[in-house]
C-alpha cells in the first residue's frame, strides 16, 4: 500500500488499543506502533520508534503521536531516516482513524491532509 | 577557552555523579511542577553514559558526546532524553572535524535544544540556563554566579513550555528541574574549569 501509518504513545496500551481500533477501518494497511519505554515503562524510545519505522511497509509513513517526548524522540527519528514520515500535530486517536480509513481507500495525501487539518490541536 | 578530551571525559564523569547523588533533590522539584520523575530519569541516563564509557572508551571528542548523546537518548525516557540527546549530538557533529571554543560548542548545543523543544528563552525550561552559560564563556566570564542568577531567573519565571506550563502562574516559584539538572552540567564544568 502507498502508505502506512505509524502510532507513538507513551503508554504501550495507548499505542495497542489505537492500533486495534483503526485496524478495524484499514484492515489491508500496515499499522506500526511504539508505545512506552523499552522497560514499557510510560515514556517513549526512539529505539521502539526505529523499529516501528522499520517494520511499517507503507511507501510512505504518516505518523501519529500523543505528548511531548513521543513528539520529540518521532522528530529524531525523522531526522536521522531515510523514510518519508509525515507528522501530524493532531488529536491520536481520531487523527489516525481517518487517516487510517481515508489510506484504507487509496485517498491521495491531500484529502488525507484537508480532513486531518480540523484536528490539529498541538 | 577549548575543551580537550581528558578535561571533556571528566566533565561528563562528574555531571554523571551529580545527577547520581541528587536524584532525590529532581524528584522533588519534579514533584511540584512536573511528573515527579526527573531525577530517576536522569539517573538512569547517568547510569547508561558510564556503561557506555565502559563498553568503549571514547577516543575523542566527538565520540565521547555521542556516546553521551545515545546514552540520554535511549534511557532517560522522558522529554529530558530527546533534549539532552540532541545537544550533545549536535555538539558531537560540530567537533568532528575542528574542536570549538567551549561558548561556541555550547550554544550548538543551546541551539539544538531550541530546536527540538520548539523552545526559545524565557519559557522557563533549560535552555535559561544553557543559553545564559553559553554568553557568559563567549565573553570569558563564567563562573557560578551565572548559574545562581540562571537558577534565579528559572524560578520566577512563568511557565510557557512543556508539562509545567499547564500550571501557569502557579508554576511560578518553582525551579524547573530541567534548568536544575542542566545547572549540574555547568557546576561541573566549572569544576574541571578551575581544576
Amino acid at each position: 500500500m502507498k502508505y502506512g501509518i505509524l502510532i507513538v504513545s507513551h503508554s504501550a496500551d495507548i499505542a495497542k488499543g489505537v492500533k486495534a481500533l483503526i485496524s478495524q477501518a484499514a484492515p489491508d494497511l500496515s499499522i506500526t506502533i511504539a508505545g512506552g519505554t523499552d522497560e514499557n515503562g510510560i515514556g517513549s524510545s526512539l529505539e521502539k520508534i526505529q523499529q516501528a519505522v522499520d517494520d511499517n511497509t507503507g511507501d510512505e509513513i504518516l505518523a501519529f503521536y500523543d505528548l511531548g517526548s513521543s513528539k520529540m524522540n518521532l522528530e529524531m527519528l525523522m531526522e536521522m531516516t531515510d523514510r518519508t514520515i509525515h507528522k501530524y500535530d493532531v488529536a491520536l486517536v481520531e487523527g489516525a482513524y481517518i487517516a487510517a480509513t481515508l489510506a484504507e481507500v487509496d485517498s491521495p495525501l491531500a484529502t488525507i491532509e484537508d480532513n486531518l487539518k480540523s484536528l490539529k490541536i498541538k | 577557552m577549548k575543551l580537550e578530551l581528558v578535561d571533556a571525559k571528566k566533565w561528563i564523569n562528574l555531571f554523571v555523579e551529580k545527577l547520581e547523588k541528587n536524584q532525590t533533590d529532581l524528584n522533588e522539584l519534579d514533584t511540584a511542577i512536573g511528573d515527579g520523575d526527573h531525577g530517576t530519569n536522569m539517573k538512569r541516563g547517568a547510569e547508561a553514559i558510564t556503561a557506555a564509557f565502559e563498553k568503549k572508551d571514547p577516543e575523542n571528542l566527538s565520540d565521547l558526546y555521542k556516546a553521551t548523546a545515545f546514552a540520554m537518548i535511549q534511557k532517560v525516557g522522558g522529554a529530558s532524553g530527546p533534549l539532552y540527546g540532541t545537544a550533545f549530538l549536535d555538539m558531537s557533529k560540530a567537533v568532528k572535524t575542528d574542536n570549538l571554543e567551549l561558548g561556541d560548542l555550547l550554544q550548538i548545543g543551546t541551539d539544538g535544544l531550541k530546536r527540538r523543544g520548539e523552545s526559545d528563552t524565557g519559557m522557563k525550561t533549560m535552555i535559561d540556563v544553557w543559553q545564559p552559560v553559553s554568553d557568559a564563556l563567549k565573553v570569558n566570564k563564567f563562573d557560578q554566579k551565572v548559574i545562581d542568577n540562571a537558577l534565579e531567573n528559572v524560578k520566577n519565571l512563568v511557565a510557557t513550555k512543556g508539562r509545567a506550563s499547564y500550571l501557569e502562574e502557579k508554576s511560578k516559584g518553582h525551579i524547573d528541574p530541567g534548568a536544575q539538572s542542566s545547572a549540574y552540567l555547568f557546576e561541573s564544568l566549572i569544576e574541571i574549569m578551575g581544576a
